[in-house]
């Protein structure tokens, strides 16, 4: 357009300020009447919101953090009649019973042990979670069996004392095993090579677990009896999430498999564990589980709830699974056959990394019920963390009234804690993963 | 389809590790055998305790257990292994007690069980020896004004689920035709945490049981025991039914202590004992006949057992008695020669 | 392990490469190894037993019971019932405090739910909070705190709460008048029959009229009105006529507990108190994301009609909403049920505390008490999700 302009008419040669927007449609004042009192109905909601919190809101801070009490070393501090303050949370208590509610009845001068396996687990976690991290295969190594058995080595001493004839016992098993393997490879005329390598894996795997708790690292036996507390709690979830994903997978392939007898043994299993209460299992691990084995051979009182709670997550795992799997494009399937793949390799190399992946949310989400779930495992009694509260509630040197509500709101804290920051995480993945699919 | 027909080897390395697993499983839960030998082969006895009752089976800050259900398993350690450290404690619910002894995780179950007839003839065990005469008892608030047991008609009351304190309560009320409302917890913690809250208005376990949870009220001396003990409850240790060396060794352990305190035996003098002349003394600490080894035992075992743990009235009083927070007269429990029903069976 | 270089080989006629034969052997090897692992168990478990010499068979169901239990909705005593009464006991429980659990957590979850979108920046930040509060401590914890920290320290029966109109409150429950009916009381369900045709009748005119002429009766007003209002009018016209048809039952303190009148355990109250609340928080978030599914231009479309914000709610979002909800509600109103087995921790007689608690530990006979429960639970969630499939079917959106 041209630029000279000989025409005379009224052109502003400044721009004028801005001028500020009326008082009633921005600024707090217009938020507030916009979100809190659009209307009378809205406002009469705000009111009554306004009460509940005015109600409710201040005495718990006041019970929580004002009229607590924050030091004591028994009752006397937490009870009115023997000069100590009873309106507020007793602190004091879990400052006395904090050993008690992480480490259970843990041999005090071996506690340092559990302190590791905090941190170990602390590494797996972040390692695995951490979608940016190096080397995230050689973490689902480090947490799926390297960090199960050092952790077991740790918390019980390891040493597990395999007699002469276990291990003759178990060379005979490898070498039978690469045996099978090689004469099914040569049935199948297949090389032989990948099957003595699979089977040489597996012996190796096996055994160098075995030969790892047999060695007798000079640590002190500590029987699983007194484990507890946050200790137990954080075990159980962990071995729940440490089975339950692997098998879980594989219950989510079965269910999905065109072989008539694998599809059903995987609906019945899943529909089955999903359709009783986990406490139901718990008791049935607790009390039939023993009959079921022969004569003088025992399962250890921890780990039957954990076998419960890992064979009850692996259900809720595979549902989950099974969703990423159906939401796999049919093409990647067909992609990955025209390349000559097999079935596992299929599986392995192209289908899951991206149904997993897709599932992560749907992964943490059975994760945090899993964690809640741990709970019930105080009704069996395993001292997790309820029931070490549970058991302290009751000693008589801390008996005042504050006692119970104290020891669930910090239980409630761990829990929340926890709970919360896996949500929070899992919301993040998704919408990093929705991100990824957005154009 | 081509590609699922080729289920596999995935499959396959899965199932054989788990035949592998089986199989090393089975092989490590060795073949059937009697109880003494796998306890000796262990090294130790595991012993089927309470979950935490004063004075009977209680572990503390440092997970040592006291009690008189405790003492009767460190004195089968020490009859078998001379030291009565030799045992690792399974604390059981009373729900758990008897599927845990059935199953073999524990060696004995000493955790003031009561003998029934049922309990000795449907569920597998045997009940070898009585350490503890007791009944039924009930407790209540000193301020319900209440003295006597047949006062609490339309009472509420908490008890244990699964004991035959429940079954008893029961009877009790229907046959005193009186009214009442029961309240069952897993757990005695839960019971007692429940009447102590003011769930209830009366609480019933064995007497001694009563005594002994009465410490862990938030005050202890607002309660009191009604006298009327509604039921017999002999409590003894129990063990599986069909092993009868074993039942042996802890029938005679428990009979060992009763006759060291009828000869008067004791911890102290127990070395001292053992140059005694009384032919009764001398069997009983081994120095002649072979009673031990006719158990399988040593023939020094009572001799053990007395230096480590002591006689019947040690053990007691230590405990329960006067030398204990519980303070239980030996009433039923003194030695038949005082008036009670302890007899020791002849050594001989 | 087949390689890929086997594969690009030409192939050869081998049966060991047909899908078919391979499919059926591993499946084969399945059923061996599935079967062979149920054998051993099944060998082992019966060796245990008869070594511990422990009864077997569901004989014990007609033994004689022996204990009593404290909330039973029929007739039930130590020394008259027997196991199976006890087991009858348990499920009637369990049922009872899921029914009024549903019904309860429905309305608080819906409300909540409705509350997280709505406009009032206030009201949606609390439900926000409820919501992630709630969903994430464990429902344990949350029994006990009610059972123990909020219902524990209530007064003792001599120090009751006196609610008025016949309400108590102490540690003992709620107790509340209890009504006594006459004779002449079969007016008053007789009335509500009436009202319940009536109302369905004249539901029925009124969609007929709008259809014809387009007129709206107040047909909420008058149903209720027909429902609630007849069977009262019909109690006070007896009432007046001196042949009073319900007297109540007040409880009066006696040397113990209040007598007379009925009475709400605690465990009950905390345990509905826990289950309803928790669920809400599942379910608000249900109802939450069924209502952000239907799009914003059904909402844009009902207002251009003209409906009011209440009216598209009710007439246009709920309606498509509920299909989305629906599957979800039910599969959280099945975890309900199966949640409400913790009722074991606080002393609740539901199933598992009666059946797999005091009925296990009387008998001893493990297996087939797990096998009850667990059969029972399993039927309640299949018959749920049966159901839910048909439900399914006849909503799928049928699309051109």
């Amino acid at each position: 357009m041209s630029t000279t302009v000989d025409i005379p008419r009224f052109v502003r040669a400044k721009q004028v300020e801005a001028l500020p927007p009326p008082n009633l449609a921005r600024g707090p004042i217009a938020w507030v009447r916009e979100n809190l009192f659009s209307g009378p109905f809205n406002t009469l909601l705000t009111l009554v919101v306004f009460y509940l919190l005015y109600v409710s809101v201040p005495p718990l801070v006041k019970f929580l953090f004002i009229d607590a009490v924050w030091s004591g070393t028994d009752r006397a501090a937490c009870r009115a009649d023997m000069g100590g303050s009873e309106t507020g949370a007793c602190w004091a208590f879990i400052r006395e019973k904090l050993g008690y509610f992480t480490y259970g009845s843990y041999t005090v001068s071996e506690r340092w042990r559990v302190d590791i396996f905090f941190a170990l687990l602390a590494i797996g976690v972040g390692w695995l979670l951490w979608l940016k991290a190096p080397r995230r295969d050689l973490g689902a190594v480090y947490f799926f069996w390297l960090f199960p058995i050092l952790s077991y080595i740790l918390l019980t001493g390891g040493n597990s004392d395999f007699s002469g004839r276990f291990w003759i016992g178990f060379l005979i098993f490898g070498v039978l095993l690469i045996a099978l393997f090689a004469f099914v490879a040569a049935i199948l005329k297949t090389s032989l090579r990948p099957a003595l390598i699979i089977a040489g894996g597996i012996v190796a795997v096996i055994g160098i677990t075995l030969a790892l708790m047999d060695i007798d690292f000079g640590l002190r036996h500590v029987p699983t009896s007194l484990w507890g507390g946050i200790l137990v709690t954080l075990l159980v979830a962990t071995v729940g999430i440490v089975f339950s994903l692997p098998f879980g997978i594989l219950l989510a392939l079965g269910r999905r498999s065109k072989l008539p007898i694998v599809r059903m043994a995987s609906v019945i299993f899943i529909e089955f564990v999903r359709g009783v209460p986990l406490i139901t299992v718990l008791i049935m691990a607790n009390t039939m589980l023993p009959l079921f084995l022969p004569g003088d051979m025992t399962v250890d009182r921890l780990l039957r709830p954990l076998i419960g709670t890992a064979l009850f997550a692996s259900a809720y795992m595979a549902e989950v699974v099974r969703g990423g799997l159906q939401a796999m494009p049919k093409g990647q399937y067909e992609g990955a056959m025209s390349l000559g793949l097999n079935y596992p390799q299929m599986m392995i190399l192209i289908i899951l990394p991206q149904a997993l992946r897709i599932v992560i949310p749907g992964i943490v989400n059975t994760f945090i019920g899993l964690f809640k779930d741990t709970s019930l495992v105080a009704i069996v009694g395993i001292f997790d963390v309820v029931k070490t509260i549970e058991a302290s509630r009751i000693d008589p040197n801390w008996a005042a009234p504050t006692i119970g509500l104290t020891g669930y709101a910090f239980a409630a804290l761990f829990y929340f804690i926890f709970c919360f920051g896996m949500s929070r995480y899992s919301l993040g993945v998704e919408r990093r993963l929705a991100a990824g699919q957005k154009r | 389809m081509e590609l699922l027909g080729e289920y596999t080897s995935m499959k396959k390395a899965l199932i054989s590790i788990a035949f592998g697993l089986t199989a090393s499983l089975l092989a490590t839960g060795a073949s059937a055998q009697a109880t003494l030998n796998s306890v000796k082969q262990k090294g130790f006895l595991t012993c089927g305790s309470n979950t935490g009752l004063a004075g009977f089976g209680l572990p503390d800050a440092q997970g040592n257990w006291t009690g008189l259900d405790v003492d009767l398993c460190r004195a089968i350690a020490a009859a078998i292994f001379d030291d009565p450290s030799k045992v690792r404690y399974i604390p059981l619910a009373a729900k758990d007690r008897f599927t845990a002894l059935q199953s073999g995780e524990v060696d004995v179950l000493s955790r003031n069980s009561t003998m029934t007839m049922s309990r000795d003839t449907q569920l597998g065990l045997d009940f070898p020896a009585i350490n503890y005469f007791d009944g039924q008892g009930f407790m209540v608030r000193k301020k319900l004004g209440v003295s006597s047991a047949k006062e609490l008609n339309g009472a509420s009351i908490c008890t244990q689920q699964g004991t035959t304190t429940e079954l008893n309560l029961a009877d009790y009320f229907r046959a005193n035709n009186m009214k009442y409302e029961v309240v069952a917890f897993a757990t005695s913690d839960e019971t007692f945490k429940a009447y102590d809250a003011g769930r209830c208005d009366a609480f019933t376990t064995d007497a001694s049981g009563l005594y002994a949870e009465r410490l862990r009220a938030s005050a202890p001396d607002d309660h009191i025991v009604l006298p009327e003990i509604i039921s017999k409850e002999p409590l003894g240790p129990a063990v599986r039914h069909g092993d009868n060396q074993w039942g042996d060794i802890v029938r005679w352990a428990h009979n060992a202590m009763l006759n060291a305190e009828e000869l008067g035996v004791t911890k102290a003098n127990v070395d001292q004992m053992k140059g005694s002349d009384n032919p009764e003394i001398k069997r009983l600490l081994g120095t002649e006949g072979k009673f031990g080894e006719a158990v399988g035992l040593t023939n020094d075992w009572a001799y053990r057992i007395i230096k480590h743990v002591g006689n019947y009235a040690e053990v007691f009083e230590k405990n329960v008695g006067e030398g204990s927070k519980l303070k239980i007269k030996r009433g039923q429990n003194a030695l038949w020669t005082k008036g009670g029903l302890q007899y020791g069976m002849p050594i001989r | 392990m087949q390689t890929v270089v086997s594969q690009t080989s030409p192939p050869k006629k081998s049966i060991l490469y047909d899908p078919k034969v391979r499919g059926v052997f591993y499946q084969v090897l399945l059923v061996a190894i599935v079967g062979y692992l149920f054998w051993i168990a099944a060998t082992n478990a019966i060796e245990n037993l008869q070594r511990a010499k422990i009864a077997s068979g569901f004989g014990f169901l007609n033994n004689t019971a022996g204990f009593d239990i404290s909330q039973t909705l029929i007739q039930f005593s130590a020394a008259g019932s027997d196991y199976g009464d006890a087991f009858v006991v348990g499920l009637l429980n369990t049922l009872i405090v899921s029914a009024i659990g549903i019904f309860f957590t429905t309305i608080l979850g819906f409300l909540i739910g409705i509350a997280r979108l709505s406009r009032n920046w206030m009201v949606a930040k609390v439900a926000m909070v409820y919501v992630e509060t709630l969903r994430n401590i464990p429902l344990l914890v949350q029994l006990l705190f009610w059972y123990i920290a909020v219902l524990g320290p209530l007064p003792q029966p001599r120090n009751s709460i006196e609610m008025g109109a016949g309400f108590f409150l102490n540690s003992r429950g709620l107790f509340m008048a209890r009504p006594v009916y006459t004779a002449d009381a079969w007016a008053i369900p007789a009335a509500l029959v009436i009202g319940l045709v009536g109302s369905f009748i004249y539901r029925r005119w009124a969609k007929a009229q709008q259809e014809r002429t387009g007129r709206q009766s107040p047909v909420g007003l008058v149903t209720l009105g027909l429902v609630l209002g007849l069977p009262i009018l019909t109690w006070i016209v007896l009432a007046i006529m001196g042949a009073n048809p319900i007297s109540f039952e007040l409880p009066r303190k006696g040397t113990f507990n209040l007598t007379g009148g009925m009475q709400i355990l605690p465990e009950f109250v905390a345990l509905l108190l826990g289950l309803t609340t928790y669920t809400a928080a599942f379910i608000a978030e249900v109802v939450r994301a069924g209502i952000l599914a239907v799009s914003k231009g059904q909402t844009e479309a009902a207002g251009s009609l003209g409906l009011k914000p209440g009216q598209t709610l009710r007439l246009v979002v709920i309606p498509q909403a509920m299909r989305v909800i629906i599957p979800p509600l039910t599969s959280q109103y099945l975890n309900l049920t199966k949640n409400s087995s913790l009722a074991v921790a606080i002393g609740y007689p539901d199933l598992v505390q009666v059946f797999m608690g005091t009925v296990l530990n009387q008998t001893g006979q493990a297996i087939e008490v797990v096998v009850i429960t667990m059969g029972v639970y399993l039927t309640i969630s299949l018959v749920t999700s049966a159901l839910m499939n048909i439900y399914n079917r006849r909503v799928a959106i049928v699309e051109r």
